[in-house]
This record gives C-alpha cells, structure tokens and sequence, in this order.
C-alpha cells in the first residue's frame, strides 16, 4: 500500500508537476515561441546576410572585372581618337605653311605683282614718251602739208594774177611796171610775168582754172608732186561729166562766123602764126588742117575743154619761139 | 494780136511774181529785215506762191519761207499755224529736186525752234515724207532731208523715237557712205542727234552698222567732218558698257589720238569727250585707253588749251584714277598731277575749278603713296583755300571739302600737312590731328622736324572740347612727346614760369 500511495502520490505529484510544468511551459510558451522565432529569425538574417554579402563579393569581383575591361577599352579609343587628333593638327599646321607660303606667292607673282607694276609704269612711262614723239611728228607732218597746200594756192593765186597782168610785162622798148632799172632784180611779179603763157579770153572764162594746166612745170618744179592733185582733180572733175551743149534754139546755119573765130581759127592752125614759113606748102596744109577741125567744130558751138587743153599744151609764145616749156 | 496781149499780161504778171519772190528771199537772208517783213505780212503772201503753177516761183517762195521760218521763231510758228507743212510734206513727194531741197530747208527751219514746232513737223507726217526724200539720188536733196531730221531728233527722246520709227536710220548710214564732204557731215551730225538721247536709240543706230563707217572717217582730211564723226561716237559710247566696248571694239584708238593734234579745237574737244565717255564705265575700258598712251596725249591737249574746253580732260583723268589704283598710279606717272595743278590756278571758271578739285581727290584717296604725290604739288594747300573762299559756289566748296577730306585720311607726308595745321577750320584739322598722331609716335626724326617747325606749338595752342575726337588726337600726338617739352610749348609757359619766379625765395 505505501507503494500505492507512493505511487498515487506520485501520481498526484506527477499530476501536479505535468499540471505545473504544463501550466509552466504554457506559460513559458509564449515566452519561448518569440524566442524561438527572434532565434530564427536571427539565424535566418544571418543566413541570408551572409548570402547576400557572398553575392556582393561576386558582383563585386563580376563588376571590378568588367570596368577594368571597358576602362581600358576606352581608354585605348580615346587613344587612338587623340592620336588622331595630334596627327591631323600636325597636317592642318603643315597644310597651313603651304597654303600660306602658296598663296603669297600666288598673289605677289600673279595678282599685286610688284615687279609687273613697276615695269608697267616704266613701260607706261616710254609709251607715252613714244606716243608723244609720234604725235609732235605727225602734227609736224600735217602741219607741213597744210603749209604746202597753202604755199601752193598762193602760188596759183599769184599766177592766176600775172595771167590777168600780162600786159604789164616789159618789152624790148619799154620796161614794164615791175621792172624798174632802179632795182637790182626784176620783181617777181616781173619774173612771173615773163613765165607765164598767154591765153586769149574765151567765152568760158569760168573754166579759167582749167588754163592754168598750161602753165609750165617750170613754176611748179619746185613743188611737190601734191601740187598736180589740186589742179589736176579740177580738171579731171570738169573731164569726167563733159559740158554738154545746151539743147537750144541756137542752130549754126550753115558756116556762118562768129565773133573772136577768126582768132580762135589762129589758134588751131599754129603753122601760120609762125613767124618763119618753111614749107612751100605751107598755106595749104594749114587749110588743110582747118578743114579737118572744122566738121568737129559745126557741131560744138563753144570750144571745149579738150580743144583749149590740146591747143594750149601745144602753142608756144608768139615773142619766145625759141624756148619750150614743158 | 488780142492773144499776144493776153500771154503778154500773163508773162509780166508771172515776171513780177518771180521778182517778188526772189527779192523777198534775198531779204530774208539778212536778220534786220525779218521783222519788217513780218509786219509787212508777208507768210500770207508767201503761201499761195508756194501753190504756184511755174516750179522755180514755187521752190524760190519755198526758200524765201525757209529762210524767214529759220531767222525768227514766231514766224516758224505762224508758218506751222498757216497750215503749210501738210502741203509741204504732201508735195514733198512729188516735185523736182530743187523744191524738195527748198521744202526740207522749211521744214528744217521750222523745226530748229522749239520741240512743240517739231512735234508738229512730226504731226502732219513730214518725217515719213523727209524720209522719202533720203532716197533720192542727188546729193543736195539727201543734205537738206538729213538736216531736217537731225534738227527734229535733237529735242528730245520721243522726237527722236519718231524719227527712228519711220526708218531713217539705215538711210542715215548709207548716206555717210556718200562721196560728197557735206552729206557725210549732215548723216554724222544726224546720228549724233539721235542717238544722244537714250541706249535703245543709240543701240538703233548701232545696229545698222553705223559705228564701222564712222570709224572708216575719223582720218579723214576734213575738219568738221572729224568733228560731227567724234560727237556721234561720243553720243553713242555714253549710254552703256557694251556700247562703249562696241565703239573700242572698232579699234579707233590709236588713230585717233592723232587727232588730238588737229588744229582745230573742236575736234580736239570731240575726242577727249569720246575718250572721257568711254573711260568712265569700267576699269578694263580704261586700261585700253591707258595702254595705248591715252593719258598723255590728254595731258598734253590739257597743256595746250585754256577756257571751258578743258573739263572733259580734266574729267577723263579723274574718271581713269578713280577706277583703281593702278590707274590712279599711272596717272601720277604720266605727270597729270602737275598739269591738273596748273590747269586749278589758270583756270577762274567754278566749275572747271570743281572738277579739277574732283579729279585730285579721285587721283590722292587710294594710298599713301598718292596721297603723297598730291600734297608734294602743294595741292591740299590750294584745295583749302578753295574750301575756305567765301566766293567759291557751293557745288566747288562741297567739292573741295570731300577731296580734301579723303587725301588727307591717307596722307602721311607732313611736312605739307604742316601748313594746314595753320588755316584749317575744326572740322578739316580733325583729319590732319588724325595723321599726326598716326604718323608721329613711330619716326623719331619726323617728331624732331615737328617739334622745330613749331608744330608742336600750333598743336597746343588748338582749343578743343574735351572729349570730342580732336582732343583725343591731340593728346596722341602730346602723348608722342616727354613732358617737359609739351609744357615748354604750351601757350602762356613763360607767365606761368614769371610767376613762380614771383613766389620764389632765394635759400
């Protein structure tokens, strides 16, 4: 029995302590769940601290790796970029010294020449020297010629006077105005006088300068060959449209004499104005000579130009058979 | 018997009327008669002998009206309001020579006048019918016509239009192809005449040819000829580059620089004018000009003559030099500075003064170098007076004032810059201060000359207000020199020196 009590006791007390050390743990429960739970959790911090610090250290390592890679990669471009750089400065700044040596040279030699601009006012210079020497000759030789042509209208001039003052000339018995024996020399005039041919008045005495064709080279030897174009070129414009007669009323009746014809007739024929008659037939081929004129005559009531040239260019002065002129 | 009686009276009647006419023509050629004439009625006499049966009375009254019509412009007038000139130019068209000559020698006349009397030439189709007349054969009738014509286109561009239209021109042209001296004078003149007035006429007349045959007469022996050939050139060159290229394109430039030597003024004249037309439109115009020895022959035409003749040389230098300064270079080179100094001092007409002032500025604004040349002819003194001369024009003072101003901005020769420190007003000494502050710092030895001409002096004694560009000039230029020596010349130095003798105690 003291077993069974023993044992109820202690199955009391064993009651009692399961009560109390349910009634403990129950009360302790709470206590050691949280901190069973703060354990946990605390080991599972750690857990995953450690872990993630793991994974920072291999991202870490991962990343340290990979900027070195891409650092030194850069870097290398920007290498070469500045290599790069350097060089084309160095071309730029070698271009630069051609360009610029070029260019002064293209512009001195070519564009603002120094040397050109001088030996062009040089040149300048003798051209106008030159043009002004070629200008003072040319005025020169206009002004000679002006002065020539002037000499020679005076000179025509002079003639045409003494033509109109032939009679004034001096004669054997009797000296003429210009030839006083009181002057060393006859006058000009004088001489003048004495060269130029007589002309008898013609009814065409507006044609007068045409007369002038007989005077004799010998007044205009001194003269240039320019003297022949003035008077020549009156003459070849009178030559060249021929006077025709004017388509008149005024008919020749038959061979009916007018006045001054006689005179004319002497003109044409010169054998008989000749003082010394030399052939036998003489009067005859005078005649002879009249008639043929004559037919020619009929019809051109003035004489012509071409008759007075032909007559004069042929007809000596009656007082100086001896002397040509030509 | 009756019948000779009757033809009798007729013939005397038709004798009195050709003395009429003829004596009222020989009257008419002397100016004092015109008036009488006039008073006497005589344009209602006139006209119905210009209807006359017998030719010669009509072509004498036609030339009595002519030559009443060119003495005095109120009878021109009375003939255009009496209604001749329809008749005229109807019967221009059908009569002989003789009335044709007499009737363009009217309507010549009348159109001489004023540019109303030649829109009423045009009106009543006289041009057409002057025209007709440039066909014909003889020499005479062509003048007559070609005179009219050139006497209607010189008014004005419409005129001159009118003539064109009606196809004168290529007649024109083949008329100076004519032998005789005095077609040849007229057709130039006439060409000159129309193509005065705009480029298109003158492009007209150009293209018809008319610049090879004008060329082909410019060494011909007669004087007025060369003249009325050079107008025509010269009318046409002005217009525009490519007829000024045209006329050198036909090579007259040698050739005529022979001409500068004729005897005759005019046709000198007519040259330099040709060449100042041509020279003022570009740079390359002007090198032909230039290259072919151009500048002297100027130069020495300029020499030669005196009066109003000379502007178009003096304005040929000055176009040439304005150009650049290569130009301007050559013509410092040829001695046209010289020749230009002369030409201001003989000269007392304004406005030759004024383009000679003109023609130095063009000549002294491109460098130092020109500028030089310019001063060394003691122009700028000469130029300054001009400037400052109460009595000189506007146009010669506003002239002078702006050469001066731009040689003087390149001018750094200064011992002529001295004299103007002297007599230059404010606004002109601004420029010469200008120059010398620029000049003086770099050249010790022009600052010395400075110094003992009394420049130095001058400077100090200018008063200028504080902050206006002289005074910055001048401080530039005292700036140049050690102090002592700016306040030894500075005006009233010596009181200021009494005076602190006056304070001054011996030790």
């Amino acid at each position: 029995m003291a077993e069974l009590l023993k044992i109820k006791r202690e199955f009391e007390e064993f009651q009692k302590e399961y009560y109390c050390r349910n009634r403990e743990a129950e009360e302790n429960r709470e206590k050691e769940n949280q901190a069973a739970t703060q354990i946990q959790s605390w080991f599972r911090g750690c857990k995953v601290r450690a872990y993630l610090s793991h994974l920072h250290k291999k991202a870490i390592i991962i990343q340290k790796i990979w900027w070195g890679f891409t650092a030194r990669a850069r870097v290398r471009q920007m290498v070469k970029a500045a290599y790069f750089i350097m060089k084309m400065n160095f071309y730029e700044e070698m271009a630069v010294r051609i360009q610029r040596r070029w260019r002064g040279f293209f512009v001195r030699k070519y564009i603002h020449n120094f040397y050109a601009r001088k030996k062009y006012m040089e040149g300048l210079v003798m051209k106008n020297e030159l043009v002004r020497r070629e200008l003072d000759q040319l005025e020169e030789l206009q002004k000679r010629e002006r002065d020539c042509l002037d000499m020679v209208k005076e000179h025509t001039a002079k003639v045409y006077q003494a033509h109109r003052l032939h009679h004034l000339l001096s004669t054997k018995q009797c000296p003429g105005v210009f030839n006083s024996p009181f002057r060393p020399a006859p006058h000009e005039m004088e001489l003048l006088l004495r060269q130029v041919k007589y002309q008898a008045p013609t009814r065409l005495a507006s044609r007068g300068k045409a007369c002038l064709l007989g005077i004799p080279s010998s007044t205009s030897s001194s003269f240039p060959a320019t003297l022949g174009s003035p008077l020549i070129k009156t003459s070849r414009t009178y030559s060249s449209r021929p006077i025709l007669p004017p388509i008149g009323n005024k008919k020749q009746q038959g061979l009916s004499r007018e006045a001054g014809e006689g005179w004319e007739q002497c003109l044409h024929c010169r054998e008989l104005m000749l003082c010394l008659q030399t052939s036998y037939m003489h009067l005859e081929e005078a005649q002879n000579q009249l008639r043929q004129l004559e037919p020619v005559r009929i019809r051109e009531t003035g004489s012509t130009l071409h008759h007075l040239s032909h007559g004069s260019n042929s007809f000596p002065h009656p007082a100086h058979t001896g002397k040509s002129f030509r | 018997m009756s019948q000779r009686h009757v033809v009798q009276v007729f013939e005397q009647y038709q004798k009195a009327r050709m003395q009429f006419v003829q004596t009222v023509a020989d009257l008419a050629n002397r100016p004092q008669n015109i008036e009488l004439l006039q008073n006497a009625g005589v344009m209602s006499l006139l006209r119905p002998l210009m209807l006359d049966v017998v030719p010669s009375i009509q072509h004498t009254a036609a030339l009595a009206l002519g030559r009443l019509a060119d003495n005095s412009e109120d009878l021109a007038e009375a003939v255009v309001k009496e209604d001749i000139l329809p008749q005229l130019a109807h019967s221009l068209a059908s009569q002989n020579r003789f009335y044709k000559k007499a009737a363009a020698f009217v309507l010549r006349a009348v159109a001489k006048h004023s540019p109303e009397l030649s829109q009423a030439v045009v009106a009543c189709r006289g041009v057409d019918a002057l025209v007709l007349c440039l066909e014909e054969f003889d020499p005479g009738v062509k003048e007559a016509a070609a005179w009219a014509l050139g006497n209607i286109a010189r008014h004005n561009a419409a005129l001159s239009q009118s003539v064109v239209d009606a196809g004168a021109v290529p007649l024109l042209v083949l008329s100076l192809l004519e032998p005789e001296m005095a077609l040849k004078r007229i057709a130039a003149s006439t060409l000159s005449d129309i193509s005065k007035h705009t480029p298109e006429l003158a492009q007209t007349v150009v293209d018809t040819g008319a610049i090879a045959h004008l060329a082909q007469m410019i060494l011909s022996p007669d004087t007025k000829l060369k003249r009325q050939v050079f107008a025509a050139l010269t009318q046409i060159s002005k217009h525009s580059v490519s007829l000024a290229e045209m006329v050198i394109e036909a090579e007259i430039f040698p050739a005529a620089m022979s001409c500068l030597r004729d005897p005759d003024e005019y046709v000198k004249k007519n040259v330099v004018t040709l060449m100042r037309e041509v020279v003022k439109h570009t740079p390359e115009l002007a090198q032909v000009i230039v290259n072919c020895g151009g500048l002297e022959a100027v130069i020495d035409y300029l020499g030669n003559c005196h009066g109003n003749v000379r502007l178009p040389g003096i304005m040929m230098l000055g176009y040439v030099a304005a150009h650049s300064e290569s130009l301007a270079m050559a013509v410092i080179v040829s001695k046209g500075v010289p020749q230009l100094a002369l030409c201001l001092s003989e000269e007392s007409e304004d406005h030759i003064k004024a383009a000679t002032v003109w023609s130095v500025g063009q000549i002294g604004h491109h460098t130092p170098e020109h500028a030089k040349a310019v001063a060394t002819a003691n122009l700028l003194l000469k130029i300054l007076e001009l400037y400052m001369n109460a009595s000189s024009s506007e146009d010669l003072q506003t002239k002078s004032k702006k050469a001066l101003k731009s040689v003087l901005q390149k001018c750094t020769y200064l011992p002529s810059l001295e004299p103007l420190l002297y007599e230059a007003p404010s606004n002109i000494l601004k420029h010469v201060a200008c120059q010398f502050s620029k000049v003086l710092p770099h050249d010790s030895k022009a600052r010395r000359l400075f110094v003992t001409s009394g420049g130095l002096k001058k400077v100090q004694e200018i008063e200028a207000e504080p902050g206006s560009p002289l005074q910055e000039y001048i401080n530039a230029i005292n700036g140049c020199f050690p102090e002592e020596i700016v306040r030894y010349y500075s005006p009233g130095y010596s009181e200021a020196l009494l005076e602190r003798l006056d304070d001054y105690q011996p030790a």
